[in-house]
């Protein structure tokens, strides 16, 4: 099974029989948590893959625009006293208001509260999606460095929107004064760090909790029974959580901090 | 048994990955001060225990990163095989 699949991440042929070799031999079979391919297409030569984690994506948007089309359904006819679903959405609404006002201050929260609820249900909803048996789309690089890229060009444009100019330049001056940009060039590379550590953050943890349960499932497959359902709550609940929220919250503070001379 | 050249980088690539998830010492000690002074800070002022937790769960993933850095290296030396 494992040598039928199509590895996206490769890079040489040769590589790829070898560690399936080790992977035959050590009895292991069933080790899968990489990115299948499953449909191919070529665009000016290029081969371009539709792979697990845009179908995990697809569907999970499609859970989204369900929940917000009955959201604003629930909404539309609101009642004085909630009940049912109503209860549940404002409750939802009431919670990431709450947190990205209590982070950015009320000036900048009413700017940035339908983008940071909506990766943070985006985030939650993917890691939590290996619990229902798909790979969770986080747990590839390119779906948590587009976000990471988003936060970074947003952090850039409220800069440049809301700081003079003189003050950027002082900034990014930083220990020294700003006529002598020394550490300039410092400054500039933790700039371009943050997208970076942001998504390979969120990656990296998704990544091991999918490994991790690919390999109990594989290596452990007949004594794997009940037991991996606690697993499954820290890999899938706890650190997917834990890692939505710090995911929001260094967006939240980075963007935050342009707002603070207000 | 003949040992090609290509086997003894994949040797030498597990034994880099192996050395590559010692990493995971500096997040451990870190995270256990954070959650330690965390516990104190409570201790000092339950009323504030909400505020603590965010901060301390904050601290604590990001220390994670450079631990989460090996193991990408780790990975990657197994599965992506940048050497072989």
């Amino acid at each position: 099974m494992y040598l039928r699949t199509v590895k996206i991440v490769r890079l040489s042929e040769g590589g790829e029989t070898v560690n399936n070799e080790i992977l035959m031999s050590s009895g292991a079979e069933n080790i899968d948590f990489m990115i299948h391919g499953i449909f191919k297409y070529e665009i000016f030569g290029h081969e371009v893959w539709i792979t697990t984690s845009h179908v995990c994506i697809l569907i999970i948007m499609a859970l989204m625009l369900g929940l917000a089309i009955a959201g604003n359904r629930a909404i539309r006819h609101a009642k004085e006293i909630p009940e049912g679903f109503q209860n549940v959405i404002e409750l939802i609404v009431e919670m990431l208001d709450n947190m990205v006002t209590g982070t950015m201050g009320k000036v900048a929260a009413p700017k940035f509260v339908n983008y940071i609820s909506t990766i943070f249900i985006f985030i939650l909803m993917s890691n939590i999606s290996g619990l229902f048996g798909l790979r969770p789309p986080t747990a590839d690089f390119g779906t948590t460095f587009a976000l990471g890229l988003i936060t970074f060009f947003l952090i850039h444009i409220t800069q440049f929107k809301n700081l003079p100019l003189k003050q950027i330049w002082t900034d990014m001056c930083s220990p020294l004064p700003p006529w002598l940009p020394i550490w300039f060039p410092i400054n500039l590379i933790s700039e371009i760090a943050v997208p970076v550590s942001l998504s390979l953050r969120l990656f990296a943890n998704v990544l091991s909790g999918t490994v991790m349960m690919a390999l109990v499932y594989g290596l452990l497959s007949k004594i794997a029974i009940i037991w991996p359902a606690a697993l499954h709550v820290y890999f899938d609940l706890f650190s997917g959580a834990i890692q939505t929220y710090v995911f929001c919250m260094l967006t939240m503070t980075y963007i935050g901090q342009n707002y603070e001379s207000e | 048994m003949n040992i090609t050249g290509h086997d003894l980088i994949m040797a030498c690539s597990a034994i880099g990955a192996g050395l590559a998830v010692i990493a995971g010492i500096g997040p451990g000690i870190g995270q256990g001060i954070a959650a330690g002074h965390g516990a104190a800070a409570v201790g000092r002022n339950p009323g504030a225990k909400g505020d603590i937790m965010s901060t301390m769960l904050l601290g604590q993933a990001v220390a994670e990163t450079t631990g989460l850095y090996g193991l990408l290296i780790a990975m990657l030396l197994l599965f992506v095989q940048p050497l072989g």
